[in-house]
């Protein structure tokens, strides 16, 4: 039974990361052409093209400021929101709770095109400006917010709500207390908001597609390449942001745990 | 804790930051025209302009050099896309490239400003065949970018008979092998070809008749794809696929037994797409000087050589490999040219006829749909049934 239970997480496994992996794989074909199906040598080639395209560089960059700006915002918006929703009565937290959540089940299309008219009428009262950078930003701050509060949400109810009045006694301002007390107690949900609220604005399209205006972001570039076909530029970028997300996870979770021992050890002592 | 973020956020900035250096480092001998201030906004296809690749020429960079504009280029994948962009607003483009069908439905619906051809010189250098086409008669709007036609890819292993006909696709014997196009126009196209009516046929009859035979073909058709054609002809899932003669030049390298054949006995579908300027432009002038530079015959031989279509310059054309020039995909000869037919706009109706017609064509009809309700009706019925008997005998058991 155990062998069983193995093999089956072993197929679950392969069925996850096959396609990452062949998408790695073909990164490094070397085909004249670009061929996604037949295997002709190992080469580099289509990672020193990657660095001179500039299209693709532009449209990766534009999406990498997006997505911080949009990340760190509704980071700080949301964990905000969070500990004032903390602080109210039950009714009125659910309600509320209720009206956050409404963006997540609402379908992206919807997202996208009431945003897009909102933006578009904005825009026309400002002189018929275009769409662009601040519209995505905007835009993406605004989908990510209910999931950081959503992650945020959880560790304040963890938290001991004395911890808060304790500080004050022993000599804390509120804000002091905050950022000494509070902060440092919810610090797992906010990081993993905030990871969550960057990993979700990169890979947006439905909602960038509709208020990108002028500026254009990877998954929108990439998806104009479907008419001819999408070149293997795009699996040496993939790698590369694959590769760079699986080390920063790395590192999160070695910090984490050297954290934990080191807690460990204090309690030991003491 | 603290520490580790704020390092998360230093990698994420430094990223950011090496993005536009990287392409920054490109040497730079000439001297570059002073800053304008201005910058256009090009919408343009995915994959459709010379990029600086591999000692390419970078057609934008070369154009800021050149006139101090700067060129914001964004891309899409369809003309429908790119026609609700620009319905929808919030997007001020300068230059746009749709293809002829399209641009005759945003002249007529007044997208589209008249050019200014004082300000493109250069328009000289476009063959005297491209002007005044069809989509836009009186040649005030538009300036062609490339052309095309569409063909059929077939492979030599399993196809051995000629292939110089439409019908080919209607053949049993390669039933399951057959890749069809995901678009109405261009497969619809196939079949009025095959009939012998015109693609721009107003005539409703004419058009389910086209659809009829589509239907008839359905079973043989493996699947509905646009850009998927390449991975399923060079790896031998599919053996025939029609599709635009541009894209061939890298499948035929890709596998050698994959041929490209224009079927001269009924014509094709002759395909242009141009360079437009659309309305509300605020930098039309702008927007001129950069049809020229495109219209250029260095820079348009650049751009065909990386997107693989035809030009409509044959100063251009002398710029280019003599085997390319010399190859009858990329430049077929006077008499299929003469054969084949460009796509203008349709009438409303005919449009939705179309798009009604596509839909029965892809899902089968209307007498599938009734079978669909059947069976979903019948697992809704099923379902309640189930809810009901569980119901009860949870009842029973109470008591």
């Amino acid at each position: 039974m155990k062998v069983l239970s193995k093999i089956y997480m072993a197929f679950i496994f392969f069925f996850l990361y096959a396609p990452i992996f062949v998408l790695i794989i073909f990164s490094f074909n070397d085909s004249t052409t670009m061929s996604r199906s037949v295997w002709s040598g190992f080469s580099l080639k289509w990672y020193t093209k990657l660095f001179q395209d500039g299209m693709i560089l532009d449209a990766l960059r534009n999406t990498l400021i997006i997505a911080l700006i949009a990340a760190i915002v509704s980071t700080v918006l949301g964990t905000a929101a969070a500990i004032g929703i903390g602080g109210m009565n039950k009714w009125m937290r659910r309600v509320t709770m209720n009206v956050t959540n409404l963006p997540m089940v609402n379908p992206e299309i919807v997202t996208g095109v009431s945003l897009m008219l909102l933006f578009v009428f904005v825009a026309r009262g400002f002189g018929n400006v275009s769409l662009g950078m601040l519209s995505l930003i905007l835009a993406h701050i605004t989908f990510c917010l209910p999931y950081v509060i959503l992650s945020v949400m959880p560790k304040l109810r963890q938290m001991d709500p004395h911890l808060y009045e304790a500080a004050q006694d022993l000599g804390c301002n509120p804000v002091l207390a905050f950022f000494k007390v509070v902060l440092p107690e919810i610090m797992p949900g906010v990081v993993t908001g905030m990871i969550m609220a960057f990993t979700l604005s990169i890979d947006d399209f439905v909602i960038s597609y509709f208020t990108s205006g002028t500026t254009q972001t990877l998954p929108i570039f990439i998806y104009s390449m479907t008419r001819k076909r999408i070149s293997p530029e795009i699996n040496a970028l993939s790698t590369l942001l694959f590769g760079t997300i699986m080390v920063l996870l790395l590192i999160v979770n070695l910090r984490q745990s050297k954290d934990k021992k080191v807690e460990e050890n204090m309690m030991e002592e003491a | 804790m603290k520490k580790w973020v704020a390092a998360l956020i230093a990698a994420l900035m430094m990223t950011v930051s090496i993005c536009p250096s990287a392409f920054a480092a490109g040497t730079d001998e000439k001297p570059a025209a002073a800053k304008t201030g201005v910058t256009i906004n090009v919408y343009n296809w995915g994959e459709y302009i010379s990029n600086g690749v591999d000692d390419t020429i970078d057609v934008n960079k070369e154009f800021t050099k050149k006139t101090g504009i700067d060129v914001n280029y964004t891309t899409f994948d369809t003309n429908e896309s790119l026609y609700s962009k620009l319905a929808n607003g919030g997007a001020n483009y300068d230059i746009i490239v749709p293809s002829d069908y399209m641009v005759s439905k945003l002249i007529q619906e007044g997208m589209v400003e008249k050019l200014n051809f004082n300000n493109i010189p250069n328009f000289k250098y476009i063959d005297k065949q491209f002007l005044n086409p069809k989509y836009d008669q009186t040649n005030a709007y538009s300036v062609p970018y490339t052309w095309g036609v569409v063909g059929i890819f077939y492979n030599k292993k399993y196809v051995t008979e000629p292939v110089d006909s439409w019908k080919i696709l209607w053949n049993k014997k390669y039933s399951g092998k057959i890749l069809m196009f995901d678009n109405p126009r261009d497969s619809f196209g196939i079949a009025q070809k095959l009939l012998g009516f015109s693609y721009n046929s107003t005539n409703s009859e004419e058009w389910e008749k086209a659809a009829n035979l589509l239907k008839e073909q359905k079973p043989l058709v493996q699947a509905y794809v646009m850009d998927q054609i390449f991975d399923k002809m060079s790896s031998g899932d599919a053996w025939l696929a029609p599709y635009y003669a541009g894209d061939a030049a890298t499948l035929v390298a890709d596998n050698p037994n994959i041929g490209f054949s224009i079927p001269t006995k009924e014509g094709t579908n002759f395909f242009v797409d141009a360079i437009c300027i659309p309305a509300g432009a605020q930098h039309k002038k702008e927007a001129e000087a950069y049809i020229n530079f495109l219209c250029d015959p260095e820079i348009a031989a650049a751009n065909v050589d990386y997107i693989g279509y035809s030009s409509p310059e044959t100063a251009a054309k002398k710029l280019l490999p003599a085997e390319t020039v010399n190859n009858p995909i990329f430049y077929p000869s006077e008499s299929i040219l003469k054969k084949s037919e460009t796509f203008v706009n349709l009438p409303e109706d005919t449009n939705l006829l179309l798009d009604t017609l596509w839909a029965e064509v892809k899902m089968g009809g209307p007498g599938q749909t009734a079978t669909l309700v059947v069976v979903l009706g019948g697992f809704l019925l099923l379902y309640i049934g189930i809810v009901v008997y569980k119901k009860i005998k949870a009842k029973r058991e109470l008591q």
